[in-house]
């Protein structure tokens, strides 16, 4: 069960959030612009590493909020937590 | 009990105990456990091995136990099968019976395994069990179901209650043996929060069975009585015994499994039987010890060969001696004070075998000077006995020659080959293991979480060196300034030393040299996995099912290793071990299920007029959490009979029924309309203030998601609807898109499904029902027409009115504040009393929709279709330039002609109902592989349009009408006709009127 330190409500238990995916997934826009190749990335393939992941996490059952974080795949250790919209940190 | 000591121990002599063991009254003492208790009675064999059905006895003093398993019985619901004997404490009245053996322990048929072993390597269901393939349901999988598994599962429910605690504490300490206590007493003085907990009754560990010891001056029982009470008189101390820490979770959970009441003749009422802690740690010291290693050699599983260890366990902890005459097998030093131990509790010691070279040690030379035979660069070359030991032949080997062999009787074997530091826990943290030449074992390494190790499990032996690790541990993890406390132990030098693999020439006899005892692994099978290309350890372990037993390898996994490694020519540590995984000891299902049980396994979602349809007799159907009316029979009526008269009812007269469960969401703000076209299909800019409109939601792959009703109650402000199942699902999408796609927009989302009741009043009669109810509000058919919405009063109650209509008749559906619902529902009924009105349920509602052609999500969709598969391309809005899913519907493959399309079914002979999910075929008689061109989504017998009907995804759909296509069923091909999905009242006059 990982702890999640939500920066809205501080650090929470995991049966309190859903988990959003991976992170700064760009959506292409407007879609008549859009080719298949870019359009077939952005539906179905998602990076798989071993390391520094970011993804979304919600807050389902608390604020209800998106946020970022980067977290080791290998630990499972919250390496950074950010706000949905901010860049990765380096 | 003749092989009871005459005084010592920590049993209490004078509380003797009745218990029984397959059939069979002894007695035995408060303190001991099963095994002890047996044991004291000289009785060894307990157990029939798992495939061969050799005869197995008593191996260990604890949680290692491969052999000993028994089922522990105290009424016909409570029955534990596969519980170590090791482990069972007594108590008065115990019943304890022997596993896989028939018809007796001492007689088992089962026994023929053993005799045909050859046929039953490593594997061998493999290779089997295939020819002639007819066999295979009426013989073999009833015989290989009969003959698999160990003990039996219970058949009744079970009837205890389990608990659930959380924790947090600064210290938690996994292991109460010396490293752990010194733990807890640094943690302690510090003023720090400690949890201690350790799987045994007693507090202790390897100290239990060291009264000969010292520690500052005081003999061991009187240090670690005086510790102990220090401890539990501290208040932030909480000590657990009879807890075992199970599984390490991520961010220092530690998972701990507490037994209350195994234990206890009488279980007392206000105690649950079991609590599972999650305990959150700031940090973590793991103090779990070692097991010894047992060795491997032709005939090491006979009743009566044990591990040193225990033997000198079951002789100071629960005063009983093993045997009356012991050969010893050693290659740790520890196994001489055992020697020692033995001989001066009466116990004839023929000879102590170190499979070392000789020593000067100060252990070794007591043995040899009070008569005790020492053999050096031993082995064991076979053993004698059938039911128990009778004999063994040793050896002694140099420059891999045997020479000198010596022939010993016995009736106890004790063998110990070093030990295996218990890395479970630390494993499961995600730890990095080390291995470590000198004690020839894997230790911890790099730690992943604030977590640190001490003492045996970590390879410090000795008991002074233990109790000084385990106090540095607590200080390094609470960064504790002062030193910790230092302890002086009085102890002879060990020579502390291990073996690895099978001894030496081990192949020189016929007999079999087991390495899993608990899966009746041998050496032989080991060998032959690597023989037929097994290299990885994965492999071997799954291929011979070593490690994989209920002790999870923890006597095995390194004999096992080490034996692959030889055969493959690679260094031990290259091999390696397979993952562990939690419960480090097995742990009650209703352990973990805690309360969620029966009625408290799921919430349970009730609509306003529950109560109502309870009492008319209503029958429910679960839909996600909710319960809905599946249908309200009458008297005696079938299902079929009371839903095809709730549909004729709602089509000549009127129905009301509740569509309270599906989802409601509110949209609102000033970029509502905007977010509303950018998310579903439709254009929402041309809906007007007052009028609804059927929305569809799809994901960004095209595909249909989610569908409702869409009211735009206000220029910022649209009431969305959605499935039953979809609601969640909805908002949540609804919500990621706002945060984080759009974040621009000012758009806020509410969910009111639960804050308004919807009580649907469909047929021809509707109007007439509800006018008298209504205020404020103009319902004629021109004033209100179909597809409109507003708010209004209905008996006083402020009422918000859409017509809207699934069945295809004249139809509202009246939300109100949920707390008026059942109040509502009952005014509308009381009302529709002279039209008959008619409460009706899902399953007349389904058949009702079908008739009209319309999907629902789930049912006619599953993930995969479009909107014009379904045949809603209308409702796709025409020049939007972007919304979810649109650039997915623009792919060619989207807009294949021969793509599954709706259409409807009707069966040529207008009876066979067709079944749900059946396939359809172009051609009929068709053998298998068949080829099929869709499937039958939705089918109905009760309905109003005088044949069975039915809806279909078939691909091309569309351009079939009219065309004969079968679909083969059990009796089967059923000829269809393919129709429009739109059976009845396709004009819409009904639903206009």
């Amino acid at each position: 069960m990982l702890l999640i330190p939500c920066p809205y409500c501080g650090e929470r238990p995991e049966i309190e959030f859903t988990h959003g995916g991976e992170a700064h997934l760009i959506r292409p826009a407007p879609p008549a612009a859009v080719d298949e190749e870019t359009w077939s990335q952005f539906l179905y393939m998602r990076t798989n590493l071993k390391g520094a992941y970011a993804e979304r996490w919600r807050h389902a059952r608390g604020c209800g909020k998106f946020f970022n974080a980067l977290r080791d795949t290998t630990t499972d250790h919250f390496i950074a937590i950010y706000k949905a919209g901010e860049p990765k940190p380096a | 009990m003749n092989f009871r000591t005459p005084n010592g121990g920590r049993i209490d002599r004078r509380h003797l105990i009745t218990f029984c063991f397959d059939g069979k009254t002894y007695q035995g003492c408060r303190g001991d456990t099963l095994a002890s208790a047996l044991l004291a009675n000289g009785i060894h064999l307990v157990g029939r091995s798992f495939k061969y059905h050799r005869p197995r006895g008593i191996l260990s003093a604890g949680a290692e136990e491969p052999n000993a398993l028994v089922t522990v019985s105290r009424d016909a619901a409570r029955i534990t099968p596969n519980l170590r004997a090791t482990q069972v404490e007594l108590y008065r009245s115990l019943t304890a019976f022997s596993q896989n053996r028939w018809p007796s322990l001492q007689f088992d048929f089962g026994r023929i395994n053993d005799l045909v072993s050859p046929f039953f390597p490593a594997g061998f269901y493999y290779k089997t069990f295939m020819w002639p393939r007819t066999a295979w349901k009426s013989w073999y999988e009833p015989l290989i179901r009969r003959a698999a598994g160990l003990g039996r599962a219970p058949t009744l429910p079970d009837p205890d209650r389990y608990a659930h605690r959380y924790a947090h504490c600064d210290l938690l300490i996994v292991g109460g043996g010396p490293a752990g206590i010194a733990a807890a007493m640094t943690a302690a003085e510090a003023g720090a929060r400690v949890i201690l907990c350790d799987e045994q009754a007693e507090l202790g560990g390897s100290l239990l069975s060291s009264p000969e010891l010292s520690i500052d001056g005081k003999k061991v029982p009187t240090w670690l009585d005086g510790s102990l009470a220090k401890l539990a008189a501290s208040p932030d101390v909480t000590l657990l015994p009879r807890t075992t820490a199970f599984g390490y979770f991520p961010h220092n959970m530690v998972g701990l499994n507490q037994r209350l009441s195994d234990h206890l003749e009488i279980p007392p009422d206000h105690l649950p039987r079991e609590r599972l802690w999650q305990v959150r740690a700031r940090n973590v010291v793991i103090a779990a010890g070692a097991v010894e290693r047992p060795l491997v050699f032709p005939g090491n599983d006979k009743p009566g060969v044990m591990l040193a260890g225990a033997a000198h366990t079951y002789l100071h902890r629960y005063g009983v001696r093993v045997g009356s005459s012991a050969v010893i097998v050693t290659a740790d030093d520890a196994a001489y004070q055992t020697a020692l131990d033995l001989q001066a509790a009466g116990i004839k010691v023929a000879a102590v075998a170190d499979v070392r070279g000789a020593s000067d040690a100060p252990l070794p030379a007591a043995a040899r000077s009070s008569g005790i035979k020492v053999l050096h660069d031993a082995t064991v070359l076979c053993t004698r006995g059938n039911k128990h030991i009778g004999g063994v032949t040793l050896a002694a080997v140099q420059n891999n020659v045997v020479k000198e062999r010596n022939d010993f009787d016995c009736d106890v074997l004790l063998m110990s080959g070093g030990y295996t530091p218990s890395v479970h826990l630390f494993s499961q943290s995600r730890g990095k293991l080390q291995w470590s030449d000198a004690l020839k074992a894997f230790v911890p390494g790099s730690s992943a979480e604030a977590e640190r190790s001490a003492g045996a499990c970590r390879g410090i032996y000795g008991l002074e060196e233990a109790l000084a690790d385990g106090a540095g541990a607590a200080a390094q993890a609470l960064q504790l300034n002062r030193a910790p406390p230092r302890f002086e132990v009085d102890a002879p030098e060990r020579r502390h030393g291990s073996h690895l693999g099978a001894l030496p020439h081990a192949g020189s006899s016929s007999e079999k040299s087991f390495v899993d005892w608990q899966h009746d692994v041998t050496t032989r099978d080991l060998e032959l996995a690597t023989l037929e290309g097994f290299h990885s350890i994965e492999h071997v372990k799954r291929y011979t099912t070593t490690g994989m037993a209920t002790d999870q390898g923890k006597s095995s996994n390194l004999n096992a290793m080490a034996i692959v490694a030889l055969e493959l020519g690679k260094p031990v540590q290259e091999v390696g071990l397979t993952t562990f995984r939690m419960p480090y000891t097995p742990v009650t299902f209703g352990s973990f299920a805690g309360v969620s049980r029966k009625d408290l396994f799921d919430p349970v979602r009730l609509t306003p007029s529950h109560a109502w349809a309870e009492g008319r007799g209503a029958l429910f159907e679960n839909v996600a959490l909710w319960k809905r009316a599946h249908y309200f029979p009458r008297e005696a009526e079938t299902q079929h009979a009371a839903v095809a008269r709730e549909c004729r009812a709602v089509r000549q007269s009127v129905g009301i029924f509740d569509a309270s469960t599906l989802g409601k969401i509110e949209v609102a703000g000033p970029d509502a309309v905007e977010f509303m076209n950018r998310l579903y299909v439709n254009n929402w800019t041309s809906l007007s203030v007052g009028r609804t409109r059927y929305g569809i939601l799809l994901r960004e792959d095209g595909f249909i998601y989610d569908d409702g009703v869409v009211a735009r109650l206000g220029k910022e402000r649209f009431h969305v609807t959605t499935t039953t199942g979809g609601a969640p699902r909805v908002l949540a999408m609804m919500e990621d898109y706002r945060q984080t796609e759009w974040p621009q927009l000012k758009v806020w989302l509410t969910s009111t499904t639960e804050q308004w009741a919807v009580i649907a009043v469909q047929g021809p009669n509707a109007r007439r029902v509800l006018e008298p109810l209504i205020t404020g509000l103009d319902i004629g058919a021109d004033a209100f027409p179909h597809m409109s919405v507003a708010p209004a009063k209905i008996c006083g109650r402020p009422m918000l009115l859409f017509r809207v209509s699934f069945t295809g008749e004249l139809g509202f559906e009246i939300n109100v504040p949920a707390d008026h619902g059942l109040e509502i529902w009952e005014a509308v009924y009381a009302a529709g009393g002279a039209y008959g009105i008619t409460p009706y349920g899902t399953e007349a509602m389904h058949v009702l929709r079908a008739e009209k052609g319309y999907i629902i999500v789930g049912q006619e969709t599953d993930g995969t279709a479009t909107p014009d598969d379904a045949g809603l391309s209308w409702a796709v809005g025409k020049n939007k330039t972007d919304f979810v899913g649109l650039r997915s519907l623009q792919r060619a493959s989207m807009r294949d002609a021969n793509r599954k399309q709706l259409v409807g079914l009707k069966p040529k002979n207008g009876r066979t109902v067709l079944d749900e999910g059946a396939q359809i075929a172009e051609r009929a008689a068709q053998r298998p592989p068949m080829q099929l061109i869709g499937h039958v989504t939705s089918s109905y017998g009760e309905s109003t349009v005088g044949f069975p009907i039915a809806l279909a995804m078939v691909s091309g759909g569309r351009a079939r009408m009219g065309q004969t296509l079968y679909v083969p069923m059990p009796q089967g091909d059923i000829e269809v006709e393919v129709t429009s999905p739109v059976f009845y009242d396709p004009q819409g006059a009904r639903i206009n009127a």
